[in-house]
């Protein structure tokens, strides 16, 4: 691991000014920044350590509704916090389906929105990768691609994005709150990681020294408590990134659908958020045949990046079944292997 | 600023001058303090053998930096007997012969008493399955270690939940 400078910061406008530098980033939990820069991936001169600055890991409930979740919130303080987990059931769905017990002790919110693609070409600094080294090509493209992008990809970069946390957190409109020298701003969830097209090593909407301060979720997310799920097939049924997830959440007024959310993981370089699918159930039934239609639109534009076409079907049956075991209903409790498809549901359903 | 780190290991306060900020959590214990129970598997957050208890959670010491954890309380396997007698979870091992090459033991019995104080798996084996799995076993010793888990839980339960470790 190359050397670099450790600074701790007391204030938030410490930590923007010190991390505008070039080569400095950003230290929270270090799960994915220390493996990367283990592995010679990222090479940074300067870490400037956020993690003792004072109120950044609070879960806020706001006046009119909406929750507020500070960057720094770890994963498991967030998945295990009661109120939290009774208004968005499907975002603690998702994010105890990742990584180990482990991982979300220590894993922060803001790092999960901005841990880095877990692409093997990315991690192999001697590959051809052009997120890592623009221009440099892309050996996935002609590499083990089983489990690239269907979605959103680009000559130039095929990966996807790992996280779970974020695919809930796109279908329930989520905000991501922020802070650089300029001021503060707010980031729509969906819109604050980018596509590849021809600059994959752009990867984020943050500009330098730029930090998450929070992520909001509005009140109309839950709505959709009654009906929300989180559905992630993945090669171990615990402890490994998504081949296909989808968060899914429906408003259901007597057996017919008022309002949908899908958006999918593992297909694209973002959190998928699937908007014509959602329109295509609102005032049908919640019938295999309506979410069948669903899954065709939310996939109408999928092609495959490589070895990877049977993600494409996968991905539909996927949608399918997230919005079936979303219409039976949210789980009393989150299930003993949260978002795995080995799971049968069934039992007493919360908020009914 | 000084890389200096001050820590609570095992009960014990110390405060460490170290030479380098990259120094891991995981390296700090094993190369300066001869705490070597913490294993260093594949160093990359992937295996759990370096899993330790910061501040009451269970973690890998691996992908923690030394010099960001100034202030916590750390838990090592060798902090875990209470007066001279094994640890609950540890006898529960012994118990259920769950380790064959036993590489993976320090880690697993500290990941078993962090489960078992965050409390979410109860008697489910399930649960606890999902629970462990971000500790590896290469010898597979995986259905005794479920075991051990659910009697050290019931144990500690029956003993009046005393102060786990």
């Amino acid at each position: 691991m190359k050397n670099f400078d450790y600074l701790r910061p007391t204030t938030v406008r410490e930590a923007t000014l010190a991390a505008a530098e070039p080569g400095a980033i950003y230290l929270a939990a270090g799960t994915n920044l220390l493996d990367l820069m283990k592995g010679g991936v990222t090479k940074p001169d300067r870490l400037v350590d956020i993690t003792h600055l004072p109120g950044l890991n609070l879960i806020e409930d706001l006046p009119d509704g909406s929750v507020r979740i500070g960057a720094l919130v770890r994963n498991a303080d967030l998945a295990y916090d009661h109120n939290f987990t009774r208004r968005f059931p499907a975002v603690t769905e998702a994010l105890l389906s990742g990584a180990s017990a482990q991982l979300r002790n220590a894993a922060t919110v803001g790092g999960n929105l901005l841990q880095r693609t877990r692409c093997a070409y990315f991690y192999d600094p001697v590959s051809a990768c052009n997120k890592r080294n623009p221009g440099a090509g892309c050996d996935a493209r002609g590499g083990d691609n089983r489990l690239h992008a269907i979605l959103g990809w680009s000559e130039s970069c095929i990966a996807t994005h790992p996280s779970d946390f974020c695919v809930a957190l796109a279908a329930f409109d989520a905000v991501v709150e922020t802070d650089c020298k300029t001021g503060r701003r707010e980031i729509p969830l969906e819109a604050f990681h980018h596509l590849p097209a021809d600059r994959p090593d752009r990867e984020t909407m943050l500009e330098p020294g730029e930090m998450i301060l929070a992520v909001r979720l509005p009140v109309e997310a839950t709505l959709f408590a009654a009906h929300a799920r989180y559905l992630k097939v993945r090669d171990r049924t615990s402890y490994a990134f998504a081949i296909v997830s989808a968060a899914v959440a429906l408003r259901i007024d007597e057996g017919v659908i008022a309002q949908a959310r899908i958006a999918l993981g593992g297909v694209a370089l973002r959190p998928w958020r699937a908007r014509e699918a959602e329109q295509i159930l609102i005032g049908s039934s919640a019938d295999t045949a309506a979410f069948g239609r669903a899954a065709e639109a939310a996939l109408a534009d999928a092609k495959p990046s490589g070895d990877n076409a049977f993600k494409i079907e996968l991905a539909r049956r996927v949608v399918v079944r997230a919005l079936a075991l979303a219409a039976a209903g949210t789980p009393e409790r989150i299930p003993a292997l949260p978002g795995s498809p080995f799971v049968a549901v069934s039992g007493v359903l919360a908020h009914a | 600023m000084s890389l200096s780190t001050t820590l609570t290991i095992n009960g014990v306060t110390r405060t460490i001058e170290l030479d380098d900020p990259r120094v891991t959590l995981l390296d700090l214990l094993r190369e300066r303090l001869d705490l070597t129970g913490a294993k260093k598997g594949c160093d990359r957050g992937q295996c759990g053998a370096c899993t330790v208890i910061v501040d009451g959670r269970r973690i890998n010491s691996c992908l923690a930096l030394a010099i960001s954890h100034d202030g916590a309380n750390v838990l090592t396997i060798e902090g875990v007997t209470q007066s001279d007698r094994l640890h609950p979870v540890q006898q529960a091992f012994i118990a259920h012969d769950d380790l064959q090459c036993g590489f993976c033991t320090p880690g697993q019995i500290m990941s078993a008493i962090g489960l078992i104080q965050e409390g979410q798996a109860g008697d489910d084996p399930e649960r606890v399955r999902e629970a462990m799995s971000g500790n590896l076993c290469r010898c597979g010793a995986y259905r005794g270690i479920t075991e051990a888990v659910l009697e050290a839980r019931r144990a500690l339960d029956a003993s009046g939940r005393k102060e786990v470790a």
